[in-house]
């Protein structure tokens, strides 16, 4: 008989060798799947390194791929944190991608100090709002944010179709016969384009910088504030939070709007670092939104961590795109990212949790420890 | 049960421990709170096996994999706090997960399963009604239901554990009577208690447990308090008590509720028009069976509960609203029953638990910024006050035990320096040294002229602590007796609703 137990005490020793163990699970998993369908493991391995992060603009074609997963990764850290399941930072997404081409557009003359602010706070305020939506629903009116968050991402999804293929709306370019035949939005002016920071041959996006920046941010808010103490508190127990005076209600829809807000960000730099107008079919093919609660959980919420994880998944489906050709199809791809962020999730449950064999009946079986032991 | 061993991680929760009961006889088991009796009782139930030692079963070795194991041994548990399903009436809650009850395939028998409970409820004079469902009985009838369960599968050998922590004194003593009929059945009864009066009155026996280990087993007629407490405790315990009351009239008001009337979670009347005074020193006790209002009553106070009517004056100025923040910043401290998930966040550390409602203020907090160094002097100095027993202030709330949650608890709420003082069952589930020192901070505080208003299940801490003594039945105040005068008997009477005079 297989019993998972929860642990009592997660050891510190486990928590630095149980990534390394699953890296090793997914190498071993992995190199069979190659060997199996005729290709050489430890080639593959390399390729991929090399694709993700060595090659010459490797890294920087991975930051721009990590840049909305490192915003979507914090938003969902922001929001676990506080046990308000926020799973809408896809349609908060969209919703700063939204807002932020929508301001790039209308200051079209203006120059790239004024644009590039008034897109950032676009994403902020629309993605905040759109998170704010399930927030208020779930704090007035006690429904369920898992579920509302998560079905304003689909009217979100229509919200950006409807803009560009269903209407003749602000955001479609008309100017042409061929863009009234085929619709698609219109591109923003170049000067609402991101600038990079070059260091030491690497490109960094505005964006990722805003997201480190909301990273340190963020570890303050939830470490030496009044605001991060009252969530941790809320997260913890909402009995003592409503017994020491909070108000749980209030907090619920702020924690939502920073969580939206967040992912909000990472909607206006995918417009203004990468695609320079609004593209509903590939932003929704991208799904970083449902991506970075993924980061969030292999970051164990800690934002800086997030960065780390949003930098390797980054690189890892960067690398997946470069691998893909006629002796590598896409579906063997797809396994081998697979089969890495299986190993990695299963080993973060391995951290918490523990398998023990026992056998029903026998001379003296190791008796096993109960889940949750109560110690009398 | 010989030489019995239980270990968890960090703790030896039973040392050898050698333990028989026989048929026919009411066998005490008596401890301290970690003392090790609910781990002994969850081996014999088999919810816990041993790392060392055997059981035997009237001569013969048994090994329970399972509670279902334990359960066709003949072996049942009565807990403390009862596993019913509320909406289910009783007939239902005892052939709920019975394999072979009187059922035919997926068909309940009810009539069938309604004779026996009569049967058996006649027989140990135990009236319960087998159609009622359990959400409309009173604890004490919820709690006849349990030991009928255990009886309808056969139990030999029956465990309650603190049984009587819900009961009115005559509850009490009806179980009693009770349990004496099954004894002279030649069944075992188990009895985990860790009140010696009750221990005295209705054990043949009494086995007492200290950190895992079987101080002694002695027969109750040759015993006494006295005696147990001294095996229980290893020491000489005389609890402390109330010296004199204040003089009255001379002090000022803290705490007065005027007609003040609430509802319960449900929505139904909890309390009706309550009018209540509690004077700077004084301690006001609240008696009562639980889900009389208490709970609703000490919510109102701290503004955790709107009030339907009424008013809630502390030192002569009215409530406007009624919210938590509002009541702290009056100086209304709260210990609530429910410790470790409302009166302290269970994750967070000692230190962060400890400025729970602090940390708005300087110094702990400045322009929306906390000061994690100030928050850890806070967290040192009042565990070196108060002598809270944790590793670390970095210590998860939760780690600690009951007594230390408690003493986290009073350090907070006292060191805010209140006016009034709410405390909730502060003892409960707290061994004996640890309910000596909650009870004598709250003699402290009263002396330091904070009103407190005690609401407690047990009686004999309110007789002990409180000056004035309050009952409340059904939302009412149904009287308000001085110290001196009270009896326990009259008080049973009015917990149990009885008009006075």
């Amino acid at each position: 008989m297989i019993r998972i137990e929860r642990r009592l005490t997660e050891s510190r020793w486990l928590v630095a060798a149980v990534p390394a163990g699953s890296l090793v699970a997914a190498a071993i998993l992995s190199g069979l799947i190659l060997l199996v369908t005729g290709h050489d493991p430890v080639a593959t391995w390399s390729r991929l390194l090399d694709r993700g992060f060595f090659a010459p603009g490797a890294m920087s074609a991975t930051l721009v791929t990590a840049t909305p997963l490192l915003l979507t990764g914090l938003a969902a850290a922001a929001a676990f944190r506080m046990q308000t399941w926020n799973i809408g930072a896809e349609g908060q997404l969209y919703l700063g991608a939204v807002g932020a081409s929508g301001i790039g557009i209308a200051l079209r003359d203006q120059s790239p100090f004024l644009v590039i602010p008034a897109m950032i706070l676009a994403g902020i305020v629309t993605g905040a709002a759109w998170a704010a939506i399930p927030g208020v629903l779930r704090a007035y009116t006690r429904t369920n944010e898992i579920i509302t968050s998560l079905m304003l991402n689909y009217v979100a999804g229509l919200l950006m179709s409807y803009l560009i293929f269903d209407s003749h709306s602000y955001w479609r370019d008309l100017s042409t016969f061929t863009a009234r035949v085929f619709p698609q939005g219109k591109y923003l002016p170049d000067a609402a384009s991101w600038p990079n920071f070059p260091l030491g041959g690497i490109a960094i996006p505005l964006g990722f910088v805003l997201g480190m920046i909301a990273a340190a941010v963020l570890w303050v808010i939830y470490t030496a504030t009044r605001f991060g103490f009252e969530a941790r508190v809320i997260g913890d127990s909402r009995a003592a939070a409503h017994y020491a005076g909070i108000r749980t209600r209030r907090k619920i829809v702020a924690v939502m709007a920073l969580s939206g807000a967040l992912a909000g960000i990472g909607g206006a730099s995918e417009i203004g670092d990468f695609r320079h107008v609004l593209d509903p079919r590939g932003l929704q093919q991208a799904s970083f939104g449902y991506a970075g609660i993924v980061v969030a959980a292999l970051a164990r919420l800690n934002p800086f961590a997030v960065i780390v994880v949003a930098i390797l998944l980054g690189g890892l489906s960067n690398a997946g795109f470069s691998l893909q050709g006629a002796t590598f199809p896409a579906g063997l791809v797809g396994t081998l990212q697979g089969l890495i962020l299986f190993c990695a999730l299963a080993g973060e449950l391995l951290v918490h949790y523990r398998i023990r064999f026992a056998r029903r009946a026998g001379a003296a079986p190791p008796a096993p420890v109960p889940a949750r032991a109560e110690i009398a | 049960m010989r030489g019995i061993t239980k270990r968890f991680p960090g703790v030896l929760a039973n040392d050898q421990v050698d333990f028989e009961a026989l048929p026919g006889e009411v066998h005490a088991l008596l401890g301290e709170n970690g003392a090790g009796k609910s781990t002994l009782s969850n081996i014999l139930t088999g919810l816990y096996r041993p790392d060392e030692g055997e059981m035997l079963l009237y001569g013969k070795p048994a090994t329970f994999h399972a509670p279902r194991d334990a359960i066709d041994a003949g072996v049942g548990m009565v807990h403390q706090h009862f596993r019913l399903a509320a909406s289910f009436t009783v007939a239902e809650n005892l052939v709920l997960g019975h394999r072979d009850a009187a059922d035919r395939g997926l068909l309940l028998e009810p009539r069938v399963v309604e004779g026996r409970i009569a049967e058996l409820s006649r027989r140990y004079r135990m009236p319960v009604n087998p159609r009622a469902r359990i959400w409309q009985l009173s604890v004490g009838e919820q709690q006849r239901v349990e030991i009928l369960k255990v009886l309808y599968r056969g139990a030999r050998i029956l465990i309650l554990d603190e049984p009587t922590s819900q009961l009115t004194p005559q509850e009490a003593d009806d179980l009693f009577q009770t349990l004496r009929l099954m004894a002279a059945e030649q069944r075992t009864i188990i009895f985990i208690s860790h009140k010696l009066e009750e221990v005295m009155a209705v054990s043949n026996r009494v086995t007492v447990l200290r950190r895992g280990k079987v101080i002694g087993t002695v027969m109750t007629g040759d015993t006494n308090t006295g005696e147990l407490a001294r095996m229980m405790v290893g020491r000489d315990v005389v609890f402390t008590q109330k010296k004199q009351g204040p003089a009255q009239a001379e002090r000022q008001v803290a705490l007065e509720l005027r007609q003040v009337s609430a509802t319960g979670d449900l929505g139904t009347p909890a309390l009706h028009n309550v009018n209540l005074t509690v004077h700077a020193g004084e301690i006001v006790g609240v008696a009562g069976v639980a889900g009389n209002g208490q709970h609703e009553l000490a919510e109102v106070v701290t503004g955790m509960r709107r009030r339907t009517s009424g008013q809630v004056i502390v030192t002569g100025r009215p409530a406007r609203g009624s919210n938590p923040l509002e009541a702290i910043r009056r100086g209304i401290a709260y210990v609530p029953d429910d410790r470790l998930g409302t009166g302290v966040a269970p994750s967070l550390s000692v230190a962060e638990n400890l400025v729970l409602k602090a940390f708005r203020r300087p110094p702990i907090s400045t322009q929306g910024f906390l000061h994690p160094r100030r928050i850890r002097a806070n967290a040192v100095e009042l565990m070196r006050r108060f002598n809270i027993a944790a590793s670390s202030p970095q210590t998860p709330a939760r780690q600690l035990s009951g007594g230390n949650i408690q003493k986290v608890l009073l350090a907070r709420e006292l060191s805010s320096h209140p006016r009034v003082l709410v405390a909730c069952s502060p003892t409960s589930g707290l061994d004996v040294g640890a309910t000596d020192t909650v009870r004598g901070l709250l003699l402290e505080a009263a002396r330091d002229g904070v009103g407190i208003l005690l609401i407690s299940e047990d009686l004999d801490e309110i007789l002990a602590l409180a000056d004035r003594i309050a009952v409340l039945y059904g939302g009412r105040i149904t009287g308000i007796v001085e110290r001196q005068h009270a009896e326990v008997e009259q008080l049973g009477l009015m917990m149990a609703g009885a008009a006075t005079k």
